[in-house]
C-alpha cells in the first residue's frame, strides 16, 4: 500500500490521502484525469479495472468517490473527486480511460446531476428526459406533484448532449446526434420475449447488421439507494433479494457483511457455513434458471424443463429452511434469521447426487448439438482487455480468460479454508460463457460436499443490540454473486440510517457491452449474445 | 383450502345475481354457456415479466406447476393473441405509458391479473420516487393477487378466480368491455389523444 502512495505522492503533491483498508486518494477535479491515466497505465500501479463511481451528496460539496483494482497486483484504491458548485457541478470525465465510465458517469449524472465535462454521451440513463429533479440529492423534492405517473408516451430524442470546457474554462454545451443521419433504427423491447425483462435496444442496422446498439434503461428503476436512506439498516437488507432475484443469498451476504464489519460485530462460524451453503445453493439454481432460458431462447424450449427442475428441487430446500421460494430474507446482521431445517443435510445430499447426472443429461441434450454449436462458437467475442475495461465480471468475464472471482482474489468468510477451482475460459464467445457456468454450478456442487457434513454446531445468530448505529465513516465490500461482482458502498453519519447506500452490480457492465459486442453481427445473435450476458433487469436499474 | 372458500367470492356472487335479475334468452343463454366454457377454459397470457414476480410465473408455467392443465399454457408474445395481462412485477413511471398501451392493444374481451405487492400497490417500493402505485391507476384490473412474490399455487387460484369470472359473464351483449373501456378512458383522459 506504501509504495502506491509514494508513486501518487511524488507525481501529485496536491493529492491528500486517507487510510484505511482501501487507501482513500483526494484529489482536485483539475488534476483528476491525469491521476486516472497515471493509475491505469502505470506499471507499478495498473489499476485497470473500475468497479464503480459512487456518486455523493456531502450537503457542503457534491463528487463522485471512484473504486479501482489492479487485476495485476490485486490491490484496491479509492479516489474522491468533489465540486463545491452546487447548482452546476462538473467533473472531468474519463470515459476515454474506461469504456464503462461513460455509463457509470450518467448515472450519477441521473442521480446528483454533476456534469461530465468531454464524456461523448451525457444523457439521462434511467429517468426521462422530462424528469424534474436529482432524487438522489439531499435535497430532492420527493413528493409525487413534483413528478406524476405520466399518461402519455415519453418524450423521445434523438440527441444527445457533450460538454466541453473551452479555453477560458466555460463550459459548452453540444448536441450531437445518437445515430447517423441516415440509419434505419429498429425498436426491440422493453416488452420483448427475448430482452430477459423490460430491456429496451435501439437498433441501427444495415439489412440484417447490427450498426450501433443504444441500450436504454430505467424501465425497472425504483430508486432503491434512495429508500434505503430512510430506513433502519435491518429494513434496508430485504430489498437485496429483489435487485438480482437469483442471487438474493450472496447479495444479502455481502450487505449484512458491511453492516456487521462497521458494527463490529463478529458472527458464529456455524453462520458463515450456513451463508456460504446458501450462497452455493442460489449459484447453482441461478446457473440452471440461466442455462434453460438461454436455451430458450435458442428455440430448445425443452431445456428449460429440465433445468427447472433441478431447480424446484433447490427452492424446496430454501423453502423449508427460509420459508420461501424467493425473496428469503434470511441473512440477517448478525447471522441467519432461522436455524436449518431438521432434513436440511439430507436434502442437500440428495441434490448432490442428482447434479452430475443432470449436468450430463444436459450436455447430450444442447451443448453438442450442431445448431448450438453454429450459434454460439465464435459469436460474440469479449476478450480479456475488453472485459476488464468494460467491467464485465462474473462467469462472463471469466470466459474471457480474466481471473475475477471475487471468491479468491478478496476472499471473505470461510472461502479461503474451502478447495474449490475457478472456472476460467479463454475462447471469450457464447459458447465459453455458456460452459463457465456449466463447470461453476459442478464446482459450487464441491463446495457444498465439503461443507454439508461439516456443519458446526453453535448459534445461527448472535445476539446483536436492537437499535443498530454505524460509527461514522464508510466502507465497501464485495461479493461473489452468481452474475459477478455485487459491491456495496455504505456510508453512515452515525445514526440508525444509511448516510449513502450505493449498490454496484454486475449487470449494469454486462447489458452496457452488448452495443460493442454486437456490432457487426447479424440481429438475431443479439439474442445469443444477450442470453449469454445473462444480465438481469432489475439488478441494471436497480 | 376448504371448497366453501374457494367459492366464496362476492364479486362472483354479484355477476350471477345480475346475470339472473336480468334474465336471458333460452338460445342466446346457452350459446353464452357454450362459448363462455370453451373461452373460460383456454385464456391465454401475454408474456409480461418485469421483475421477480415474472420468475415464478415461468415457474408456473414449467413441469412442476404445469399451467397447460388448464389451458393457460400459450403465454403469447404479441398483445393482439393474448386474453390477459398478468401484471408480474413492479411497473415504474417510464414503464407506465408502456403497459397501458399493451393494454390497449389486447383484443377484447380483455383481463388483467394485478400480481403480487408491487403491482397491487407499489408494494416495498411504497416510498419510491419512481414507482406505480397499483397498477389500477393506469388500467383497470380484474383479480388483485397479492403476495411477495405469490406462490405459484396462488397464481393459479387467481387464474381460476378469473375463469370463473369469465364463465359467469354474458357473452352476447354483455362482455362488452368496450363500453368500460371507454368510461376508463373517459375518467382517465390522455392529453392530445383522442379516442
Ligand atoms: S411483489 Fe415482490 S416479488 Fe413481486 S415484483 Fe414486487 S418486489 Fe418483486
Amino acid at each position: 500500500m506504501a509504495d502506491t502512495q509514494e508513486i501518487i505522492a511524488k507525481l501529485f503533491p496536491q493529492a491528500t490521502f486517507e487510510e484505511g483498508d482501501i487507501l482513500t486518494v483526494e484529489i482536485p477535479d483539475s488534476q483528476w484525469h491525469d491521476l486516472a491515466e497515471t493509475l491505469r497505465d502505470n506499471g507499478e500501479l495498473s489499476f485497470d479495472f473500475l468497479m464503480t463511481i459512487v456518486g455523493m451528496d456531502w450537503v457542503e460539496k457534491m463528487g463522485c468517490i471512484y473504486y479501482l483494482t489492479s487485476t495485476k497486483y490485486n490491490k484496491r484504491i479509492a479516489v474522491k473527486v468533489a465540486t463545491e458548485d452546487r447548482v452546476n457541478p462538473a467533473l472531468t470525465s474519463i470515459a476515454d480511460l474506461w469504456h464503462i465510465a461513460g455509463i457509470y458517469e450518467r448515472e450519477v449524472y441521473d442521480f446528483f446531476g454533476i456534469i461530465f465535462i468531454n464524456n461523448p454521451d451525457m444523457r439521462r440513463l434511467f429517468l426521462s428526459i422530462d424528469w424534474k429533479g436529482y432524487p438522489l440529492r439531499k435535497d430532492y423534492d420527493a413528493s409525487p406533484e413534483t413528478n406524476p405517473v405520466p399518461e402519455d408516451n415519453e418524450r423521445q430524442s434523438d440527441f444527445t448532449q457533450v460538454y466541453t470546457r473551452d479555453a477560458d474554462g466555460k463550459i459548452e454545451c453540444k448536441e450531437e446526434r445518437i445515430f447517423a443521419e441516415n440509419d434505419f433504427v429498429v425498436n426491440i423491447g422493453p416488452q420483448h420475449p427475448a430482452t430477459h425483462g423490460v430491456l429496451r435496444f435501439r437498433t441501427a442496422v444495415d439489412g440484417e447488421t447490427i450498426k450501433k446498439i443504444d441500450v436504454y434503461m430505467g424501465y425497472i428503476h425504483r430508486g432503491i439507494e434512495k429508500i434505503c436512506e430512510n430506513l433502519t439498516y435491518p429494513q434496508t437488507l430485504h430489498f437485496m433479494d429483489r435487485l438480482d432475484y437469483f442471487s438474493a443469498h450472496p447479495y444479502h451476504h455481502c450487505l449484512c457483511m458491511t453492516i456487521e464489519e462497521a458494527a463490529g460485530i463478529e458472527i458464529s462460524r456455524r453462520a458463515q457455513v450456513i451463508r456460504v451453503m446458501m450462497d452455493e445453493l442460489s449459484r447453482i439454481a441461478s446457473h440452471c434458471l440461466f442455462i434453460g432460458t438461454f436455451c430458450m431462447d435458442l428455440g430448445a424450449t425443452t431445456m428449460l424443463f429440465y433445468a427447472l427442475r433441478v431447480r424446484e428441487q433447490i427452492l424446496d430446500i430454501m423453502d423449508k429452511t427460509c420459508g420461501a421460494r424467493m425473496t428469503f430474507n434470511y441473512e440477517c446482521i448478525g447471522g441467519v434469521m432461522q436455524d436449518l431445517a431438521p432434513d436440511f443435510v439430507e436434502d442437500v445430499k440428495a441434490l448432490l447426487k442428482i447434479i452430475p447426472q443432470n449436468l450430463k443429461e444436459y450436455d447430450k441434450l444442447f451443448t453438442g448439438n450442431v445448431i448450438t454449436k453454429n450459434r454460439m462458437e465464435g459469436v460474440g467475442v469479449l476478450g480479456r482487455e475488453e472485459a476488464i475495461s468494460w467491467g464485465v465480471t462474473g462467469p462472463s468475464g471469466r470466459a474471457s480468460g480474466w481471473a475475477c472471482d471475487v471468491r479468491k482474489t478478496t476472499p471473505y468468510s470461510i472461502y479461503p479454508e474451502l478447495d474449490f477451482e475457478e472456472v476460467i475460459r479463454h475462447e471469450g464467445d457464447s459458447m465459453a460463457r455458456f460452459k463457465v457456468r456449466m463447470g461453476e454450478i459442478e464446482q459450487s456442487a464441491r463446495i457444498l460436499e465439503q461443507l454439508v457434513d461439516n456443519i458446526p454446531e453453535g448459534e445461527y445468530c448472535v445476539k446483536v443490540p436492537k437499535v443498530i448505529k454505524l460509527p461514522v465513516g464508510h466502507w465497501f465490500r464485495t461479493v461473489e454473486g452468481c452474475r459477478g461482482t455485487f459491491g456495496v458502498y455504505l456510508e453512515s453519519d452515525g445514526t440508525v440510517n444509511p448516510y449513502r447506500l450505493k449498490l454496484a452490480t454486475p449487470s449494469l457492465p454486462a447489458a452496457a457491452v452488448v452495443d460493442s459486442l454486437t456490432r457487426g453481427d447479424k440481429i438475431a445473435d443479439l439474442i445469443t449474445i444477450g442470453g449469454s450476458l445473462d444480465y438481469i433487469v432489475p439488478d441494471i436499474d436497480r | 383450502m376448504p371448497y366453501e372458500a374457494w367459492k366464496d367470492n362476492e364479486y362472483i356472487e354479484s355477476l350471477v345475481k345480475e346475470l339472473q335479475d336480468n334474465g336471458a334468452n333460452v338460445v342466446v343463454g346457452s350459446f353464452d354457456k357454450l362459448i363462455n366454457w370453451g373461452r373460460s377454459n383456454s385464456i391465454w397470457p401475454l408474456t409480461f415479466a418485469t421483475s421477480c414476480c415474472g420468475i415464478e410465473f415461468v415457474s408456473l408455467g414449467a413441469a412442476r406447476y404445469d399451467m397447460a392443465r388448464f389451458g393457460w399454457e400459450v403465454a403469447r408474445s404479441s398483445p393482439r393473441q393474448a386474453d390477459f395481462i398478468m401484471v408480474a412485477g413492479t411497473i415504474v413511471h417510464r414503464m407506465a405509458p408502456v403497459l397501458r398501451r399493451l393494454y390497449d392493444q389486447l383484443a377484447e374481451p380483455k383481463y388483467v391479473i394485478a400480481c403480487g405487492a408491487c403491482a397491487v400497490s407499489g408494494g416495498p417500493f411504497k416510498k419510491s420516487y419512481h414507482v406505480v402505485m397499483g397498477v389500477d391507476k393506469i388500467i383497470p384490473v380484474d383479480v388483485y393477487l397479492p403476495g411477495c412474490p405469490p406462490r405459484p399455487e396462488a397464481m393459479i387460484y387467481a387464474i381460476m378466480q378469473l375463469s370463473r369470472k369469465i364463465k359467469v359473464e354474458k357473452f352476447f351483449g354483455g362482455v362488452n368491455r368496450q363500453e368500460k373501456q371507454e368510461e376508463f378512458l373517459k375518467n382517465h383522459p390522455i392529453p392530445g389523444v383522442e379516442d
